[in-house]
C-alpha cells in the first residue's frame, strides 16, 4: 500500500527515521556500509509501512521518498 | 501510487555537509518546501551567514549571497530595497544573529524590512567546535564554558523572540522546534507563513527554530532531540510572540 | 559656455553619483562628510531611489554588498574611523568581485582623531584590509574633479568588478567651488552574474568569497589579479604640472597639491625649477611618469597631510634613484605654501643620485 525509496548513499545513519517510524518498519543495515561509511537505513518490514512519512519528515538529508 | 513525500525542488539534490542527525537539514527542507508551495523560487534570493550553515549557498536552487558573520539582515536589506518584488530570506545561527549580528537583527526588525529571517537556535557555536553561544543555557558545558555557563560571570541567555517583540517594526515572530514530527510540521507551517507574509508585503518576520547539535552537545542524534525537549523548550517557550495580522487571519 | 553652480564638495559628490545613475545610498552621519548623507536623504526619495541611514557604517557597507550583489549601482560614504568600520565589508566586496563606490572624506587620526582634514588614510585606502586585493583609489583636488571622478568611479567599479574609493579630505568636502554639472557620458554594464532572482530561466547565481579548497581559492585570487593587471595597464591617471624643465619634482594629491602649486609659483619666481606630478589615481599609482622623472630631476618632495605614507610609494616608484624628501603636516593642520617652500629650498641644495 505504501512504498519507500531511499537515496542510500546520502544516508548518514543518524537513525531519526528509525526512531520516529510508528510501525517499526525501518532499521539501520548493520551488516553493510554505504559510500559515506554509514550504516544506511532500509525497510526491514516494508509490508507494515502505512505511508505516514514520519520518517521522511524527520530525515535531515531528504533521502526518503514516500509513495502511497 | 501518488507521491506523498519527496525532496522539494528548491532544495538541490546534493549531499548536505551537516553532521548525522543535525536538524539544519530538516530546516533547509522546510524552507525549500515553503518556497515551492508559494511558487516563488524564481524570485527568491537567499542570504547565507557564517556558522555551520555557511555552505547554505550550495543547497538552495535560488540566487544566493554569502554574507559576513552577523551581517545577513543588512545584506538582505540591500537586496530587498533594490528589488522589492524579490523574496529575500536570511538563514542564521545563534552566534550570527544574537551575538555579532545583534545590531543588524534589531535594526532590520525596527525598520520593518519586508524580509524573512530563519533563526536556527541550537544553544552552541557548532562550526568552530562547540563554544558558548548567547543562547547557551545556564550551566551548559561548552568549550568556552568548560565548567558550565556561570550566569554570575557571563550573564544569562538571550531570548530573541521576546527581545524583538518590543520592536514595533517586527510583524511576525514565532518560536518553533524540530524535535519531533508534530513540532516539525508546526515549524513547516510557521516558516511558510513567514514567507507568505513577505509575499503579501506584511513586513519583518523571524522564525526562531530550536534545533540540535548532537556533535557538540556530545549526544546521539535521538538523545539530542530529547535534550532539546527537556532543556531548551522550558527556557525558550514555543509559540507566537507577535503577529500584527493575527486578527485578519481569524 | 557651460553653466556653473556653486556647490559644496560633499554635495557635489552626491549629485555626481546621481548623475551616474546611482539610486541607492547607505550611510551614517560622521564629520566632515555628513552633508553628503543629508543631500542623498533629500534627493533620493524624490527620485524613487533608496536612502537609508543605517545603524552603523558596518551595516551600511553590508547593505551596499546586498545592492551590489543584486546588480545595481550603490554607494556609501564616511570618514576615516567609519571607513575602518567598513573594513570587513570592503574585503568581502573584493572577495566577491562586486562593484561598489565608497567615499572617504578624511579627517585627522588615528582613533577618534579630529574633525579637521588629513590624508592619513592613504595606506588604508591603497593597501586595504585583510586578504590580497586592490582598490581603485581616486584623489580629486577640486570640486569639479570630485564630480568627474565620481562618475568615472562608478564606471570603473562596474567595468572591473571592484571597489572604487574616492579619497577626499575635509577641506575638499567642505569647500564650495563653481562646478559644471553638464551631463558627462555615463557608461553602464550588463551584470548577468547578479543575484536578483533566477526567474526560473537560468541556473542560480552565487555571490560568495568562501572556498575551503586552497587550490580553488588561489585560482580565484589569480583570476582577480589578472583583472587588476589590466587596471594597472589602462587606468593610471595623473597630472604633470611644470615638469618639462623641472629639477625638483613635488608629488602631492588632493588639497596639498593645490598648496604645492602655490609653492611652485613662489619657487619659480625665485628661479627654482620646481614642478609636480599629481597622482589622480593613488592606485594604480603613476609609477611610469615618476620613474621617468627620476632620470631628470635632482630630488622629489612628497607633500602630504600625514606622517609620511605616499612618500614610500614615491620611493618605490622612483626606485630611490634620487632623494625623496617628505613634507608633512598632520592632526588636521594643512601645510602652508611656506611649509612646502622650506622643503623646496632644502631639495634645491641637493644634487646627484640618492645616497
Amino acid at each position: 500500500m505504501a512504498k519507500l525509496t531511499f537515496k542510500e548513499d546520502l544516508c548518514k545513519g543518524c537513525g531519526l527515521c528509525v526512531k520516529f517510524c510508528p510501525k517499526g518498519v525501518l532499521a539501520l543495515a548493520q551488516e553493510r556500509i554505504n559510500a559515506k561509511g554509514h550504516h544506511p537505513v532500509e525497510a526491514k518490514e516494508p509490508e507494515n509501512c502505512i505511508g505516514c512519512a514520519f520518517c521522511a519528515t524527520m530525515c535531515p538529508d531528504c533521502i526518503i521518498k514516500v509513495e502511497r | 501510487m501518488t507521491t506523498v513525500f519527496d525532496r522539494p525542488h528548491a532544495l538541490k539534490d546534493v549531499s548536505l555537509h551537516y553532521c548525522p542527525g543535525c536538524t539544519h537539514g530538516i530546516i533547509h527542507r522546510l524552507v525549500a518546501e515553503a518556497i515551492d508551495s508559494l511558487g516563488i523560487e524564481g524570485r527568491t534570493v537567499g542570504i547565507a551567514s557564517v556558522g555551520c550553515s555557511v555552505l547554505t549557498y550550495n543547497y538552495f536552487n535560488v540566487d544566493m549571497i554569502q554574507a559576513a558573520h552577523g551581517r545577513a539582515p543588512a545584506v538582505a536589506t540591500g537586496v530587498k530595497r533594490a528589488y522589492p518584488d524579490n523574496i529575500v530570506f536570511t538563514y542564521q545561527g545563534d552566534g550570527d544573529l544574537a551575538a555579532i549580528g545583534t545590531a543588524e537583527t534589531v535594526h532590520s526588525a525596527a525598520r520593518g524590512e519586508n524580509i524573512t529571517v530563519i533563526f536556527v537556535n541550537n544553544a552552541i557555536y557548532g562550526m568552530t567546535g562547540g563554544q558558548m553561544a548567547p543562547t547557551s543555557l545556564p550551566g551548559q558545558i561548552t568549550q568556552t564554558s568548560p565548567y558550565g555557563r556561570d550566569v554570575k560571570t557571563v550573564g544569562y541567555p538571550v531570548r530573541v523572540c521576546e527581545l524583538l517583540r518590543e520592536v514595533d517594526g517586527a510583524a511576525y515572530l514565532e518560536r518553533v522546534a524540530v524535535n519531533d514530527v508534530k513540532n516539525v510540521k508546526n515549524a513547516a507551517r510557521a516558516i511558510k507563513k513567514a514567507f507568505q507574509y513577505q509575499v503579501e508585503g506584511k513586513g519583518f518576520s523571524l522564525i526562531e527554530i530550536l534545533s540540535t547539535c548532537p556533535t557538540n552537545w556530545g549526544l546521539t542524534p535521538d538523545k539530542a532531540l530529547g535534550w532539546l525537549e527537556d532543556n531548551m523548550i522550558p527556557y525558550y517557550p514555543l509559540g507566537v510572540y507577535k503577529d500584527k495580522y493575527a486578527k485578519e487571519a481569524e | 559656455m557651460a553653466e556653473k553652480v556653486l556647490m559644496k564638495g560633499n554635495e557635489a559628490i552626491a549629485e555626481a553619483a546621481l548623475m551616474a545613475g546611482c539610486r541607492h545610498y547607505f550611510g551614517y552621519p560622521i564629520t566632515p562628510q555628513t552633508e553628503l548623507t543629508a543631500y542623498m536623504a533629500k534627493r533620493l526619495p524624490r527620485m524613487d531611489g533608496v536612502f537609508l541611514q543605517a545603524e552603523s557604517e558596518l551595516a551600511a557597507i553590508n547593505m551596499v554588498i546586498g545592492v551590489s550583489a543584486a546588480g545595481k549601482r550603490v554607494m556609501t560614504s564616511s570618514s576615516s574611523p567609519g571607513i575602518s568600520l567598513k573594513g570587513e565589508g570592503l574585503s568581502y566586496l573584493a572577495g566577491c568581485d562586486l562593484p561598489a563606490f565608497v567615499v572617504n572624506v578624511q579627517r585627522g587620526g588615528p582613533g577618534l582623531g579630529g574633525i579637521q582634514p588629513s590624508q592619513s588614510d592613504y595606506f588604508q585606502a591603497t593597501r586595504g584590509t585583510h586578504g590580497d586585493y586592490r582598490t581603485i583609489v581616486l584623489a580629486p583636488d577640486s570640486v569639479q574633479e570630485m564630480v568627474s571622478l565620481t562618475i568615472k568611479g562608478f564606471e570603473l567599479a562596474d567595468k572591473y568588478r571592484m571597489t572604487t574609493m574616492l579619497l577626499a579630505d575635509g577641506t575638499l568636502g567642505q569647500m564650495m567651488e563653481p562646478v559644471s554639472l553638464d551631463a558627462e557620458e555615463v557608461v553602464t554594464f550588463e551584470k548577468p552574474w547578479a543575484a536578483c532572482g533566477t526567474g526560473m530561466k537560468r541556473p542560480n547565481n552565487i555571490i560568495n568569497s568562501l572556498s575551503l579548497i586552497p587550490e580553488e581559492l588561489e585560482q580565484w585570487n589569480l583570476t582577480r589579479f589578472k583583472r587588476y593587471d589590466i587596471v594597472e595597464e589602462n587606468e593610471v591617471r595623473y597630472e604633470e604640472y611644470m615638469m618639462e624643465d623641472a629639477e625638483i619634482c613635488l608629488v602631492s594629491f588632493g588639497i596639498t597639491a593645490r598648496v604645492s602649486k602655490n609653492a611652485i609659483a613662489e619657487a619659480r619666481a625665485r628661479g627654482i625649477k620646481a614642478g609636480m606630478i599629481r597622482p589622480i589615481t593613488l592606485w594604480p599609482f603613476p609609477k611610469k611618469p615618476l620613474l621617468a622623472a627620476a632620470d631628470k630631476v635632482k630630488a622629489f618632495i612628497s607633500v602630504e597631510m600625514n606622517m609620511g605614507q605616499m612618500v614610500e610609494d614615491v620611493e618605490l616608484a622612483t626606485r630611490c634613484r634620487k632623494p625623496v624628501l617628505s613634507c608633512t603636516r598632520c592632526g588636521g593642520v594643512i601645510p602652508s605654501p611656506d611649509d612646502v617652500m622650506t622643503a623646496i629650498l632644502k631639495a634645491n641644495e641637493m644634487g646627484g643620485a640618492a645616497k
